[in-house]
């Protein structure tokens, strides 16, 4: 069954809800290798685009994810907001003009919000980024789709997959970012990144699963 | 005469750059896009889109950014812009570079001989 634009909007409200939820947990993280600030700068991002989120309810799904992409990048304030910005705005263009979307247009988003954040962040999967949580669940959920299951039970998967991807992001070294100031001091420690994307997954999950898709 | 655009996390750095700048070339259109709209740390998109049309004429617009989202934001403000050939970011030390950018500009220099100048601002040594 395919998503539709309520499903959209309440993937976007529980993302906000658990960038709530998960502040102190991705700030705690990002001070260990970084500026300190993740969850801080999700959570007021986040809020913005919560907050906003009654204006976009007659929007087209395209325009909501653009509205949600430019309200990031100008109220995250670091590098979240550029990178996950011009995911959700890259996500929404690969969308234009689509009123429901399939099981195989939430693979194209992914891949279209893959290429916005190589492209804008100029990195590659291996550098300890967020690319390393959403790159395999990508390619998780394309499989699971591909072999017949249903949105929510790829995303079941696709979730799992980025988990992983975290883990994986603790035994490499940082070359992207303020945390690459580290060099090998960076290994070790969970990306905060790769952890607030695997949140994203989390909430196109629980947003599939609510509406039994 | 061509804009300059200073944007970094700090709106202190950013208005700090500028100060300096214009004390060497009070003509010069230099506009400080730091922080974010409550004065916090961060970059902010709409903040860099106004400092742009602030100083925006057909001469072109230069901006220099100190790391990280300043590069991104900066880069997508600059794909939003009605002529983005016009805009263009300088990998260049932010607080020599604006005070170099905006003597330049100040005396008329094009925007490229702007953007040749800060390239050796870079490389040259201070001492």
């Amino acid at each position: 069954m395919a998503a539709t634009k309520k499903d959209v909007l309440n993937f976007v409200q529980i993302f906000d809800q658990k960038m709530e939820e998960h502040r102190q947990e991705l700030t705690d993280m990002d001070q260990a290798i970084g500026d300190g600030d993740h969850g801080i700068n999700m959570n007021r991002g986040m809020k913005a685009v919560g907050e906003k989120l009654p204006t976009f309810q007659d929007k087209t799904i395209d325009a909501i994810l653009k509205g949600v992409g430019m309200t990031l990048v100008s109220t995250v304030g670091g590098a979240s907001g550029p990178l996950y910005g011009t995911a959700f705005m890259r996500a929404g263009m690969a969308m234009k003009g689509e009123e429901e979307l399939s099981a195989e247009d939430i693979g194209k988003m992914f891949d279209a919000a893959i290429e916005g954040i190589v492209s804008r962040g100029k990195a590659t999967t291996g550098e300890k980024t967020m690319l390393d949580a959403i790159v395999p669940a990508k390619d998780a959920y394309n499989e699971s789709i591909a072999s017949g299951k249903t949105i929510t039970e790829a995303l079941t998967v696709a979730e799992k997959a980025a988990w992983k991807g975290v883990d994986y992001t603790k035994t490499i070294k940082a070359t992207k970012g303020r945390a690459s100031y580290l060099g090998d001091r960076s290994i070790g420690f969970q990306d905060p990144g790769a952890t607030s994307i695997t949140y994203m997954i989390q909430s196109a999950k629980e947003a599939g699963e609510k509406a039994g898709k | 005469m061509v804009g300059i655009v200073v944007v970094s996390h700090s709106q202190k750095v950013a208005e700090g750059a500028k100060e300096l700048a214009l004390q060497m070339a009070s003509g010069a259109k230099v506009a400080a896009a730091g922080g974010l709209s409550d004065g916090s740390i961060g970059t902010d998109l709409e903040k860099i889109n106004k400092a742009i049309s602030e100083v925006w004429s057909d001469d072109g617009v230069i901006m220099l950014v100190d790391m990280g989202s300043a590069i991104m934001t900066s880069e997508m403000a600059i794909e939003m812009a009605d002529d983005p050939d016009k805009i263009k970011i300088v990998d260049t030390p932010v607080v020599e570079g604006t005070i170099f950018g905006a003597v330049e500009a100040s005396i008329g220099s094009s925007m490229d001989h702007i953007v040749e100048v800060l390239k050796q601002v870079k490389t040259q040594a201070k001492f």
